[in-house]
């Protein structure tokens, strides 16, 4: 690293001081008990991408039964098991544990020069708890019982009446953990970005990506605890047969749909946002320019995810609410595409002012506007109210949210991943071949895609488990299933080139793409505390300010911000970004591990109706809190 | 080319009436102007690649008049237009006001199938709805069990069928023929086997369809008669109803008129004798997740003589 091989020897001794200081256990143990927010990163991105295998192949399953009228590859009900796990598994276990998860946690410390999240205990025990909710969701399909309600859920299909076994449990009981999990998340990234900058980062030169990661945080702690509730009536309904939803006990049907949809559609924004941040991390990067109109991109960022809050009633516009209702959700869902519009405008307009190379990450930018564009105009449409009530619950639904959740916010993800391969294995991937994987996963993205339009248009309904033959829908469903295939392919490519470039990649060294954000001013892969010395920010792109770090290099050797004598990060005013005091911060810890796997037990527990045992296990994780609270980092 | 299909009959780019004609103007409209928006994105795209500077332009003078232009005025201007014309269609739509329809049908959703009444009249029929030609028709949707939606989309819009709940819309057909119609609100397993047909007659081919399915069916002779009996002694009419006998079962469709209908099982098979005859034998087979049990343990020759009985039922 630049900064520290042209430091003199007191600056190498410091340096030094700092190895030993954050030093990890090796081995397995190491993984289990770590708070390196890296490591935790890493976790994420494994575990994401794993359930990402799973929600494919399902949706493989899926496409193979559709390609033809009355195919017999699966029946009805495992065709709705499989629907309902494909849903929840790409929302809930992929595209937001990827997207905050792996990129949110791995990046932000580094992009704000910090050493570690806020709360580095916290932060694995969001892992755990993660992984603990994604085992028990998958328990169910492993013992034939997975949910078949669809990720929507409605009651009273859902209801124990009408679907009488364990199935809508996993479900339930599944996502209030893994909603834990997000909410901590969520408050660890806002009290991370509001605290933990590196002196110098005020407001107005922090990231974009940030502001992204702030924007959906914000949407996560708010809408996440809505759908927890809805989630606990709907398990108390169906354990101790409470009549929230049971319009013949004074209960209603449509609430479930209110609460559902009160955080499904920032839900939305929550898959979205994270992608709008690593869009404008690339682009700069490719472009060699600040993002044109940084501020209106800023504040974009911002007033999506709170207008976010305002239209989750254009989810059911065919429920038969009053006009006024739907005239007022109609124009808050039209003034939605107005941040939307000046973020695209502003992606666009720099790259043309810009010098851009189209290199693999900035292609996969490129195909995310296009499909960005073409999903959001699709979903003007149906923000027309008598054309929603038309096409809603058609095919042409799943053409325009495949565009949008696949499309738009999967493909900066993808990009991202090449983007910061470098950065966190040390080794560059094969451009080439990485070209290559973005033409075939922008084609199959198309094919498979873009053919639902027209058969919902045709009248196609959605979640259905074979269709007719004489309707005309039959060419638009084999070729989607034959786009599945090729989409696949594409992605097999790009699995072949990051383990392949792992290995045999060249050396990257720590800015290969010349990149001006903070994370590019340290060593590939960084070391445990991230930063030798808090690096010193001029502006949104202090890469670009003072590209040698020379001025980082004389503070090492002073001692300035260093903090060699212990486990330490600074902390910064919100705003102004002015060194506000210096935080001591918990290093490895058996606690949150032991504190998931007590939780998750206790929910299996109360699954299968032992609660004896899960009075146990919550008395086991209150003893496990207390452990760990009895080590908390000394005072600086 | 795009919709070379667009002759099929359940099409939302095909419609039959006002409302549905309405709806598809919408659409044909917002087509044009979200390509022309998606051209401009797309042509700003090509622009970035064709130029590719060798030095970036640090004015930022232009790109805010862009990003301020294309992001912030013009979707302001066309979104105002797209909403007056929202606003526009949403009346012919709406629920119907009350007294500006000549005559109501209850439908009513099951798991699954879909049940159609004629208020006071006392037909009751099932998977088949008939409708008078050029007559206006308030439809009120509900539901017995989960919730569905009631979508032929030819003629309107879909409409949920929510418990507690009670939606209108309204119909009018100005052509008589069949229109086909689909649950589209997922309601379980047979979700994607619960279909429709709205039959548009002209209106005096409709009173004496409505007239024939208020008559008691007369009581049957020959084979069909041990058919009756088989029906009865099955149990058949603890879940189904057949006026005058005394099967009032109301978990099933309404078997009174059933040999006048030409599907069973929500339009999943033809209404001949050997497909009554299969059905009734395995019904899982044909649809999976029906309520309805299947008979296999009844000897072939009941089975034959039920089926007789009731394809005797016109």
């Amino acid at each position: 690293m630049a900064i520290i091989e042209g430091a003199d020897a007191r600056g190498v001794e410091r340096v030094e001081r700092l190895d030993r200081i954050w030093r990890e256990r090796p081995g397995l143990t190491g993984w289990l008990t770590t708070t390196d927010h890296k490591r935790i990163g890493l976790m994420y991105l494994v575990t994401s991408l794993l359930f990402f295998a799973a929600g494919g192949v399902e949706a493989l399953i899926m496409r193979t039964q559709l390609a033809t009228a009355g195919e017999r590859v699966v029946g009805p009900e495992r065709y709705d098991q499989l629907m309902t796990m494909h849903g929840v598994t790409m929302i809930f276990f992929f595209v937001i544990p990827l997207s905050t998860g792996a990129f949110g946690n791995y990046l932000i410390p580094l992009m704000i020069g910090a050493r570690d999240m806020a709360f580095p205990r916290l932060n694995a025990l969001s892992f755990w708890l993660f992984l603990g909710s994604g085992i028990l969701f998958y328990t169910g399909l492993a013992i034939g019982q997975a949910p078949d309600a669809g990720w929507f859920n409605y009651v009273p299909l859902a209801s124990r009446q009408y679907s009488p076994g364990l199935g809508i449990d996993f479900y339930a009981l599944g996502l209030i953990l893994n909603g834990a999990s997000s909410t901590v998340a969520a408050a660890n990234f806002l009290v991370t970005i509001a605290k933990l900058r590196a002196p110098g980062m005020s407001l107005n030169r922090m990231p974009l990506f940030c502001y992204a990661n702030l924007a959906a945080s914000f949407s996560l702690l708010f809408a996440l605890p809505v759908l927890t509730v809805d989630l606990m009536f709907l398990e108390l309904s169906r354990k101790f047969g409470l009549h929230f939803f049971d319009p013949g006990r004074g209960g209603q049907p449509l609430l479930w749909q209110d609460l559902f949809w009160f955080f499904g559609h920032p839900e939305v924004y929550i898959i979205v946002l994270p992608a709008f941040g690593i869009a404008t991390s690339i682009i700069p990067t490719f472009t060699r320019r600040r993002m044109a109109a940084f501020p209106l991109v800023a504040l974009a960022e911002l007033l999506v995810a709170f207008i976010g809050f305002g239209v989750w009633v254009h989810h059911m516009f065919t429920t038969g609410l009053p006009t006024i209702a739907l005239v007022f959700f109609a124009a808050a869902s039209l003034i939605i595409v107005i941040p939307s519009g000046i973020q695209i405008y502003a992606w666009c307009m720099t790259m043309v002012t810009g010098s851009p190379e189209f290199r693999t990450p900035l292609l996969f930018i490129v195909g995310f506007i296009l499909f960005f564009v073409f999903g959001g105009l699709s979903g003007i449409t149906l923000a027309a109210v008598p054309f929603d009530q038309q096409v809603t619950d058609t095919y042409y639904v799943v053409a325009h949210f495949h565009y949008v959740i696949w499309g738009a916010a999967v493909f900066p993800l993808l990009g991202g991943l090449y983007y910061w391969f470098p950065k966190v294995t040390g080794r560059m991937y094969h451009e080439r071949m990485g070209q290559i994987s973005f033409w075939l996963v922008f084609a199959g993205t198309n094919v498979t895609f873009f053919p639902m339009h027209i058969s919902g248009l045709l009248g196609m309904p959605r979640r259905v488990f074979t269709y007719p033959g004489n309707l005309g829908w039959g060419p638009e469903n084999f070729v989607s299933t034959l786009g599945a295939f090729l989409l696949t392919g594409g992605l097999v490519l790009i699995a072949v080139n990051l383990v392949y470039s792992r290995l045999r990649g060249e050396p990257a060294g720590p800015n290969p793409f010349g990149a001006p954000t903070l994370e590019w001013t340290t060593t590939s892969p960084p070391p445990p505390y991230n930063f030798a010395v808090i690096p010193e920010v001029t502006s949104p792109y202090p890469g670009w300010d003072d590209p040698t770090r020379e001025a980082d290099t004389r503070r090492l050797e002073r001692g300035e911000l260093v903090l060699e004598h212990g486990h330490e990060t600074p902390a910064t005013t919100p705003v102004d970004g002015r060194l506000d005091e210096i935080v001591s911060m918990p290093s490895d810890s058996p606690w949150p591990i032991t504190l998931a796997a007590v939780t998750t037990i206790g929910f299996a527990m109360v699954l299968s109706n032992h609660l004896i045992g899960a009075a146990i296990m919550a008395a086991l994780a209150a003893a496990a809190l207390c452990a760990w609270h009895a080590h908390e980092p000394e005072a600086g | 080319m795009l919709f070379a299909g667009c002759n099929s009959n359940q099409s939302i780019v095909n419609p039959a009436t006002e409302q549905a004609r309405q709806i598809d103007r919408l659409w044909w409209a917002m087509f044009v102007g979200a390509m022309v928006v998606f051209a401009t994105v797309v042509f700003l795209l090509v622009l970035a690649f064709v130029r590719r500077r060798t030095a970036p332009s640090h004015d930022d003078r232009r790109p805010y008049m862009v990003v301020v232009g294309g992001g912030f005025v013009a979707p302001v201007v066309l979104l105002a237009i797209l909403f007056g014309f929202v606003i526009d269609v949403m009346p012919a739509v709406s629920t119907p006001p009350a007294g500006s329809t000549r005559m109501t049908v209850v439908v009513i959703g099951h798991q699954y199938f879909w049940e159609f009444r004629y208020p006071g009249t006392g037909a009751i029929t099932a998977n088949e709805l008939h409708l008078p030609a050029n007559t206006p028709v308030e439809i009120a949707v509900r539901t017995a069990d989960v919730i569905h939606s009631f979508w032929v989309p030819r003629l309107n819009r879909k409409i949920d069928m929510i418990p507690g709940r009670t939606n209108r819309i309204e119909i009018d057909a100005p052509t008589p023929g069949v229109y086909r119609g689909q649950c589209s609100e997922f309601c379980g397993e047979g979700h994607a086997l619960m279909a429709f047909d709205v039959i548009v007659q002209p209106p005096a081919a409709f009173r004496q369809w409505l007239a024939n399915q208020q008559q008691t069916p007369p009581a049957p002779s020959g084979v069909a008669a041990a058919g009756l009996q088989v029906f009865q002694s099955a149990g058949c009419g603890s879940c189904h109803m057949i006026a005058g006998t005394s099967a009032v079962g109301q978990v099933g469709p309404d078997l009174t008129h059933v040999g006048s209908r030409s599907t069973i099982a929500a339009l999943t098979l033809p209404n001949t004798p050997q497909a009554l005859y299969d059905w009734i034998t395995d019904p899982q087979r044909y649809k999976p997740g029906a309520r309805m049990p299947g008979f296999s343990s009844l000897p072939a020759g009941q089975r034959h003589s039920l089926v007789a009985y009731l394809e005797s039922l016109r």
